[in-house]
């Protein structure tokens, strides 16, 4: 019975061509647009260190003077001061905690013929590495020890160090950064999370690209340039060891949630302590932000996006009454043939079946046209300068996703025409006829 | 044409007119809305920056000894820079209007106090006003005898020594609304700093909301780290060379240094706003596309309509309702439906436009909007049900005799 529906849909749909083509060109439209967004947001939303993520916080405190110009209270960037950050590193708290900075170095390869270039990297301290569980191809990590000493160690990224030693071993060796030789104790394994969770979130948390790490205090020692927003307040100038301003990131490990509990107890007690010796001067607010609740509370994902999405699904839900009105019309321009059958034994559901299925022809189609749309819009999206532009791609469970969406998209629109359709009065169509 | 027997037809098809007069209102209220955001962008996009865009390009150069004095280095470049054929003037900056290095300070009128504003500090060597056209409405430009090294080594302690500064015109209305702000004095750290000069506008590395996109400061302290702006100034057809030369020039002198970012400032630009051009064009073929899905459903239905009438309107033809009667009549019904659609789509438009407001920081939506989606909506509804009412005229009255 299904199959023969299935024919008739066909049938039915060829004997008003325009019409056909008109709904599967809107539900295409939509489910492309959507589909494009959707997959968007999706890889942007992602969990940028699965399995990790669960047991990472950060710790936020709030040095800043109360503001008397503004009354709302800007966003908590996270952001501590060189006091701040090295009192929580050395009171080891957590299971595991980390300060860092974000840097650019000019880079001065001495093995080969290479011009001095730039590139970016981050200034971190022992437990990065362990913390965000960064994979090693060679080496490892430094000791706490060693930022203690402000060693001149560093960590390459893979394609650093491809760019500098080539494929040969290069643990042990040394390359320059800006007027300082550093050994490389470690190579990392293409490590790119996206975003770029541990870096202050601007612009570029997506496609950013560190390449290098390198101890904090080292980098602070030797007055290593700093990349990125250093807020300071009051006065007595800009430092960045001041207890006044507030540049660097900080992340802690805490793998229970009691021991989150009892961290957040530790910040406030910290906070009070400092308010005792005139900072701090707003009231005690200590809190503790897990991954991916810091990601949306930093709104990682542009704003436009979220625009771009809910605008694709406006156009979508536009494109649904379209098709809504045009099967209604369609369905009930067939009452004389709907109350023929039904005059001749078929009950109100078969009517219901099929011209549900009619619906349903109608939505697998704008399903494969979506898809087809949905590809074109990531690839143009992939054309994008923008970071996150290579992360749009469709997997498959985004691809059944967008055939099951139009389906349904369909067979909803579908609902109200075709309920209409088997309540006609067959005596009555049948007698104006 | 009177409407009453319009309205009547139309209650025999209730639920389809209610499905088009839905799908239009919310047509309405998404190009309504989408219409503004479009507007607001593009104004954005054409925002003058204050400086001569079409005749400047610039250069970033750090310098990789560490041993080098920077003002001597930066003075020795520009020299160099300066006489390349074409480039009317030259200077080394730190900050520029879309270069993104914002060295922003809390600007005070008392030590001590509270900013009133955050201003960015643009920093430079003597002609860094000619080198970039900014126009001097009020006051005068730096003497020379006002130059101060910035001293970034200690912290840009430079801003305690610096004895005078230019302010743009929205700062000065801001720190002293109707007062005069020459020779006034300003606090953006702790010593006081006097204002000698105003210019007309001055945009800031990064853009902000509204005005303080222009708070703007211009200090005369010259750039003293190893990373420096050099900026050209050069006839609009020069550019291209220049650019090529001034890299050549600079490597020739002094090769243990990187060049980077070798652009003119349309360039400079148009990076800066990619990604709001890119959110224009998906705003514009959104609205399009809903636009022209619109009227597909309108045609769609009408031409749905036009076939099952089609013997009502033989017999209108046949007791002397002429093709134009016919015609008239579609393109009522059509303008009826559309234009509940836009009462309807009106109120949804402030709706959305509230919702905006709340997330997205979008200003109030002007009714002038409104006026253009209904334009729209009309004109639209009108061509799409143009060609079924036409072929509804066309229907001969014979078929009245007919049956179906």
């Amino acid at each position: 019975m299904l199959g023969y529906y299935f024919v008739l849909a066909l049938y039915s749909l060829k004997r008003s061509k325009v019409i056909t083509v008109l709904m599967i060109l809107a539900i295409g439209l939509g489910i492309g647009a959507s589909m494009t967004m959707i997959t968007v947001l999706h890889v942007m939303s992602g969990d940028p260190l699965p399995g990790q993520s669960a047991q990472l916080y950060v710790p936020v405190i709030d040095p800043h003077p109360i503001s008397k110009t503004k009354t709302e209270e800007p966003l908590p960037d996270g952001n501590m001061s060189w006091p701040d950050a090295m009192y929580l590193l050395h009171a080891v708290r957590a299971d595991k905690q980390a300060a860092m900075a974000a840097g650019a170095l000019p880079i001065r390869p001495t093995q080969n013929t290479l011009r001095p270039f730039f590139e970016f990297g981050h200034y971190v301290t022992a437990d990065f590495f362990p913390m965000f569980a960064t994979p090693f191809r060679a080496g490892s990590g430094w000791t706490a020890q060693d930022d203690q000493q402000h060693a001149r160690v560093v960590v390459l990224n893979a394609d650093l160090n491809r760019k500098l030693f080539g494929t040969q071993s290069s643990i042990g060796r040394t390359v320059r950064l800006k007027d300082t030789d550093f050994r490389v104790i470690g190579v990392l394994d293409d490590w790119h999370p996206q975003p770029t969770f541990y870096a202050q979130i601007d612009d570029r948390a997506f496609g950013r690209n560190d390449q290098f790490f390198l101890p904090l205090q080292t980098a602070q020692e030797l007055q290593l340039d700093f990349n990125g927003q250093l807020t300071c307040w009051g006065s007595g100038g800009d430092a960045r060891t001041s207890d006044h301003c507030a540049w660097l990131q900080f992340w802690v490990q805490l793998d229970s949630t009691a021991k989150a509990h009892a961290y957040r107890d530790f910040l406030a007690d910290y906070w009070r302590d400092q308010q005792t010796h005139g900072r701090f001067p707003r009231p005690e607010h200590a809190r503790l932000y897990g991954l991916m609740d810091w990601l949306t509370n930093q709104h990682v994902i542009p704003a436009d996006l979220d625009l771009q999405l809910w605008l694709a699904l406006g156009f979508l839900g536009v494109c649904m009454v379209n098709i809504v009105g045009l099967l209604l019309a369609k369905f009930l321009r067939r009452s004389g043939e709907i109350s023929v059958r039904r005059a001749l034994g078929a009950r109100r559901r078969d009517i219901f079946l099929q011209l549900g299925i009619e619906s349903m022809v109608v939505g697998l189609a704008g399903g494969m046209l979506g898809v087809a749309l949905a590809e074109l819009g990531l690839w143009s999206i992939r054309q994008r300068p923008d970071g996150y532009a290579q992360l749009a791609q469709m997997d498959i469970s985004m691809l059944l996703g967008t055939f099951v969406l139009s389906v349904m998209a369909s067979v909803f629109a579908g609902l109200l025409p075709a309920w209409r359709a088997c309540n006609v009065t067959p005596a009555l169509q049948l007698k104006t006829q | 044409m009177s409407l009453p027997p319009v309205v009547a037809s139309l209650t025999r098809h209730r639920l389809t007119a209610l499905l088009l007069v839905l799908q239009v209102s919310l047509t309405c209220a998404i190009v309504c809305n989408v219409a503004f955001m479009i507007a607001n962008r593009a104004t954005q996009l054409r925002q003058p920056s204050g400086v001569a865009e079409n005749e400047l390009v610039m250069i970033d150069s750090t310098d990789l000894d560490n041993n080098a004095q920077p003002l001597v280095r930066h003075a020795t470049d520009l020299a160099a820079l300066r006489a390349i054929g074409g480039v009317t003037s030259v200077a080394a900056v730190d900050a520029l209007p879309f270069n993104l290095n914002d060295w922003s300070n809390g600007i005070a009128l008392v030590p001590d106090a509270p900013s009133r504003a955050t201003a960015t500090a643009f920093n430079g060597t003597p002609g860094e006003l000619a080198t970039l056209g900014l126009h001097l409405v009020q006051g005068r430009d730096f003497l020379p005898n006002e130059y101060v090294p910035l001293d970034s080594a200690h912290d840009w302690a430079g801003i305690d020594r610096v004895p005078v500064v230019i302010v743009t015109r929205a700062l000065a209305e801001q720190l002293f609304p109707g007062q005069d702000p020459l020779g006034k004095a300003i606090y953006p750290d702790e010593k006081p700093v006097r204002i000698v000069g105003v210019v007309d506008h001055l945009l800031r590395p990064h853009m902000h909301d509204g005005v303080d996109s222009e708070y703007a400061t211009l200090f005369p302290m010259l750039t003293d780290s190893a990373d420096v702006t050099y900026v050209l100034r050069t006839s609009p057809q020069d550019r291209d060379r220049v650019l090529k030369q001034a890299a050549d020039v600079l490597n020739r002198l002094d090769d243990n240094r990187i060049l980077r970012h070798a652009q003119t400032f349309v360039q400079l630009r148009e990076n800066y706003f990619h990604r709001s051009r890119t959110m224009i064009a998906l705003l514009i073929a959104a609205a399009t596309g809903l636009l022209f899905v619109t009227a597909l459903g309108i045609a769609g239905l009408a031409s749905f309509w036009v076939q099952q009438r089609r013997r009502s309107i033989g017999i209108r033809r046949a007791v002397g309702a002429t093709r134009n009667d016919i015609l008239r009549y579609f393109q009522t019904e059509n303008f009826l439906i559309v234009t509940t659609g836009i009462v309807l789509g009106s109120v949804l438009a402030y709706a959305l436009n509230l919702m905006l407001m709340e997330h997205y920081e979008q200003p109030k939506l002007p009714v002038l909007y409104l006026g253009i989606g209904a334009l729209a909506l009309w004109l639209l509804g009108q061509l799409a049900v143009l060609g079924p009412a036409l072929r509804a005229a066309a229907v001969p009255p014979v078929v009245a005799t007919r049956t179906t």
